[in-house]
């Protein structure tokens, strides 16, 4: 640089991008933003039907898993704060809330599969419960979802001998303690994850608690 | 980086200011794998390193996805590099990566939907994985695409081998399997620690120490050589 005042003539020091207008930096970002959009439509759509119909599968699954293998599966819908086999016109069925009932073979009624959720460790503990809903006895309970700690918590999940313990079991309701037991309303906790086997325990109880009088009333209703 | 303006020979390419000097593309694609490994040496991307590297199976569903949004995106980046404004360059590449990033969490959730469940938030995350703007940055948006993308590959094979590190020192110390697969029988006991966040932090540090020592060992060597 020759440092003079009056250098006006072509400087060899000027940046070689002397700057765009504001009309193109807004043309880049619209077009771009316009065509990221574009992409991401056609893909959230060719993927919605396998998500969909993993998330499907995984529900179906543990219906079939807490219920023990039922060869037939009625599919209920909570409408307002009933049970109803039809939803309203318009509503999605994956987002409504569903019960299950399940039938054996001699078209006795198994039980219900619900889902529900309670505070775990650290957050929420999403389980299938389910029950016999005559007597409260629960025919099988599965985690859908928990995030307790590794190692400890989520045995919840991972010890399958816990998870058995629970079938048979009376819910009516449920308790925990820290010793073996043979008490049919009472389940031993996992050592180290008393909070993570009580939460458990709860869902149970609030399965059980808000399922069995919404399904008397709508057995009531006629069952329609 | 100066400096290298004055060994860059006048290509067909106009000189653009802090441009990577030209090298063969095998250094291209080496360099992030070895010597200027995103995790290792650069310590870049510590965060989901140290977030998921409990599982090997994680390491390799974040790697791949790591690495394919780096490649893209570079690739992109890199033909686009002359028409984009250097006023929104950033805006622009964030875009174009989260682009590629939704894609690879929805293929994931569609066809791996085990694994994108405990990877859970740190896949989107990779949109804020600053190996993916920094090499967008500083290489990317400077050179052509062919280098672009022997980059990208190799800083993505470089950010999923020390992935894979952690991962298997983890999850074979902290669970006693690999992949899944039981190791050691039933009479060992896990060391559950390595699994959660403190054995995270006692990995990372072990291996930066051992990154360290292999240093300063052959700086002493090289010492010995030339002595």
């Amino acid at each position: 640089m020759s440092g003079h005042a009056h250098s006006h003539g072509a400087p060899p020091s000027s940046p070689p991008d002397a700057g765009s207008s504001s009309g193109r930096l807004l043309f880049t970002l619209a077009f771009f933003g316009a065509l990221a959009g574009g992409i991401l439509a056609y893909t959230y759509q060719k993927t919605l039907a396998p998500i969909r119909k993993f998330a499907g599968e995984k529900v179906e699954g543990a219906v079939k898993e807490v219920l023990g293998a039922p060869t037939k599966l009625d599919t209920l819908f909570l409408v307002g704060n009933k049970l109803s086999r039809t939803l309203p016109a318009g509503a999605d069925a994956m987002e409504a809330t569903k019960a299950f009932v399940g039938y054996n073979d001699k078209g006795e009624r198994i039980g219900i599969a619900v889902e529900e959720v309670s505070p775990g460790f650290a957050n929420d503990v999403r389980l299938m419960v389910g029950f016999n809903p005559s007597t409260g006895a629960l025919t099988g309970i599965k985690v859908l979802a928990q995030t307790e700690t590794p190692g400890l918590g989520d045995k919840i999940e991972k010890d399958t001998t816990f998870t058995k313990r629970f079938t048979g079991k009376l819910a009516n309701p449920l308790q925990g303690t820290k010793s073996l037991t043979t008490d049919p309303s009472t389940v031993q906790t996992i050592t180290g994850a008393t909070i993570s086997s009580k939460a458990v325990i709860k869902v149970i109880n609030k399965a059980v608690e808000t399922w069995k009088p919404r399904l008397a009333a709508f057995e009531k209703e006629g069952g329609q | 980086m100066t400096t290298e303006l004055e060994t860059a020979p006048a290509a067909a390419e106009p000189i653009v200011i802090g441009a990577p000097p030209p090298q063969p593309l095998s250094m291209d694609f080496w360099r992030g794998i070895a010597d200027d490994n995103p995790v290792l040496i650069q310590m870049l991307g510590l965060c989901p390193t140290m977030a998921i590297s409990n599982q090997v199976s994680n390491g390799l569903g974040m790697g791949a996805a790591t690495i394919f949004v780096l490649v893209f995106s570079s690739l992109l980046i890199s033909l686009l590099r002359k028409v984009i404004p250097t006023e929104v360059r950033l805006a622009t590449y964030i875009l174009i990566i989260a682009t590629f990033v939704t894609i690879s969490d929805l293929v994931m959730q569609a066809y791996t939907p085990v694994l994108s469940k405990t990877l859970g938030p740190f896949v989107p995350l990779i949109v804020v994985n600053c190996i993916i703007l920094g090499r967008a940055e500083a290489f990317a948006g400077k050179v052509g695409p062919v280098r672009a993308v022997a980059d990208g590959l190799g800083q993505g094979l470089g950010f999923m081998l020390a992935l894979l590190i952690m991962c298997t020192f983890r999850e074979v110390v902290g669970s006693g399997t690999f992949l899944g697969h039981p190791l050691f029988g039933p009479n060992y006991e896990p060391q559950v620690f390595m699994i959660m966040p403190p054995g995270g932090f006692l990995t990372m540090g072990l291996m930066f120490l051992t990154m360290g020592w292999w240093g300063e060992r052959k700086k002493a060597r090289l010492a010995e050589v030339a002595a």
